[in-house]
């Protein structure tokens, strides 16, 4: 079986989007590897009300965990030179006003760019909502980092999402372990490949048809 | 002055009725007023409604550490944008309440302070863009403003707000720590009583007012947590050393 981008190299292909300067709130999952890979400058903020946290703490480093500096996923952060720290309500008001970039993990991203996230079942109980709606609504740009298909080898790219809804036509990129696919007002636009794929097997794995970029390229990193 | 001074937390909780809607925060065991809830776990009132951060079984014996979960034999309602969270078993802890009949009302984390700040300021509601399409928009007004689609949600107001600060002087203005700012300042601003727990009680005038966060007038009662409380430093520490002792926490918590 041909080989798929591994959860780091996701992660490390979703950084690549980002630049200085860039505020970024991070999802549960792969998006936190985005972290270990951005360049100087960027600045994390977590629904809790931070704005340029510093570095996680590390399991050897015991002594430096406070439960008064922990990132949105509850892990231990540092306080860092620069850093903001403020209230739910400021918080959202940075998260609903495009003032983020939001990088979250998925279950199923549609054609029109609707996400579902929170709940694979019809139950609404079936799952957590968190911020998740919130970001995906407010956020300048939404990327999501999900694998391709299912474990069962389903469709997660689909026209149209049999989960219940984060947001309807909130996504603007896709990184999967098999592609980079852009949301455009024309449909959704293969761009990136792994290596050894190509678009037609990308295509047979994805449910809407996808425009075939005519730059397509193997995953930068 | 008015006293707002309490001893004890028993003694801050001691009015507080069956069928009442309090707010507290929480991110797991941090942001939480957790000595408050052990009292009025103590007291023992029934039929409550509590609006919270984030709600999920308990991690700890409650002798070390309390969360608003330990409240789930005595609410009627739950107002929250977490309920569970996956890697602790998801919502299936509060699945038995439920069907003897807990309402459980998903929200979002955006939704609920907004909310919360529509009830301090006596607004009538917000129309919010999040949520619209999505199973959050079931059974409320739509309506669109300049063009764009909103949900119009209620107000909440909470009879007591339960705090977890840093410090507080006798006039009850607060400064917070860290994450455990998050719901407080409008927790406590939409609440009818206030009731702060804090690490240090300081004279009136030790706190700069250029640092105050939460402003007297929004607090009525203030304790100074002892030091064989509940979320002192000590206590804190000692909870971080047990997680890190349980390989799935220790992964989940540290970089």
């Amino acid at each position: 079986m041909k080989q798929r981008l591994d959860r780091e190299t996701i992660g490390m292909r979703a950084a690549k989007e980002l630049k200085g300067g860039d505020c970024v709130n991070l999802g549960f999952g792969i998006p936190t590897l985005c972290a270990l890979y951005v360049p100087e400058g960027i600045r994390f903020q977590t629904e809790a009300g931070f704005l340029g946290y510093g570095r996680l703490v590390m399991a050897d480093e015991i002594e430096k965990a406070d439960w008064h500096y922990i990132d949105a996923s509850g892990r231990f952060c540092t306080p860092a030179p620069g850093m903001a720290i403020f209230d739910v309500v400021t918080s959202f008001a940075m998260i609903r006003s495009g003032r983020l970039i939001s990088i979250m993990g998925g279950f199923q991203v549609s054609e029109k760019g609707d996400l579902a996230n929170w709940n694979t079942g019809g139950d609404a109980l079936g799952g957590t909502i968190g911020g998740a709606m919130d970001l995906a609504v407010g956020s300048r740009k939404v990327i999501i980092t999900m694998d391709h298909t299912t474990k069962e080898g389903n469709y997660r790219i689909v026209k149209k999402c049999s989960y219940p809804l984060t947001a309807k036509e909130c996504v603007d990129l896709v990184i999967t372990d098999l592609a980079v696919i852009e949301v455009t007002p024309e449909g959704l636009l293969l761009k990136e490949v792994a290596p050894g794929w190509t678009a037609e097997e990308v295509q047979a794995l994805t449910e809407p048809k996808l425009i075939i970029a005519p730059d397509l390229k193997e995953v930068e990193l | 002055m008015r006293n707002k001074v309490f001893s004890s937390f028993d003694e801050a909780v001691a009015d507080i009725p069956d069928g009442a809607c309090i707010g507290m925060d929480s991110w797991a065991i941090a942001a939480t007023p957790q000595n408050l809830i052990a009292a009025l776990k103590r007291k023992g009132v029934k039929d409550l409604t509590i609006v919270t951060h984030c709600f999920i079984p308990m991690i700890f014996s409650e002798d070390k550490a309390t969360m608003p979960s330990v409240l789930l034999p005595q609410m009627k309602k739950l107002i929250t944008p977490v309920v569970g969270i996956a890697h602790l078993g998801g919502p299936a802890f509060v699945e038995e309440y439920v069907e003897r009949g807990l309402e459980v009302e998903q929200t979002t984390i955006g939704t609920m302070s907004s909310r919360l700040y529509a009830g301090a300021a006596r607004l009538g509601g917000i129309y919010n863009p999040v949520g619209v399409g999505t199973i959050m928009e079931e059974g409320k007004e739509k309506r669109v403003i300049d063009g764009k689609d909103y949900i119009l949600e209620k107000p909440i107001r909470l009879d007591y707000a339960f705090i977890s600060a840093h410090k507080a002087d006798k006039l009850g203005n607060l400064v917070y720590k860290g994450v455990f700012r998050g719901d407080g300042p409008v927790m406590a601003m939409a609440a009818d009583f206030t009731i702060a727990e804090v690490d240090e009680l300081l004279e009136v005038g030790e706190i700069d007012a250029e640092h105050v966060i939460t402003a007297g007038i929004f607090v009525d009662r203030i304790v100074e947590i002892p030091e064989d409380g509940l979320a002192t430093a000590r206590k804190l520490k000692e909870m971080i050393y047990e997680l890190h002792s349980i390989e799935p926490a220790r992964k989940l918590m540290f970089g």
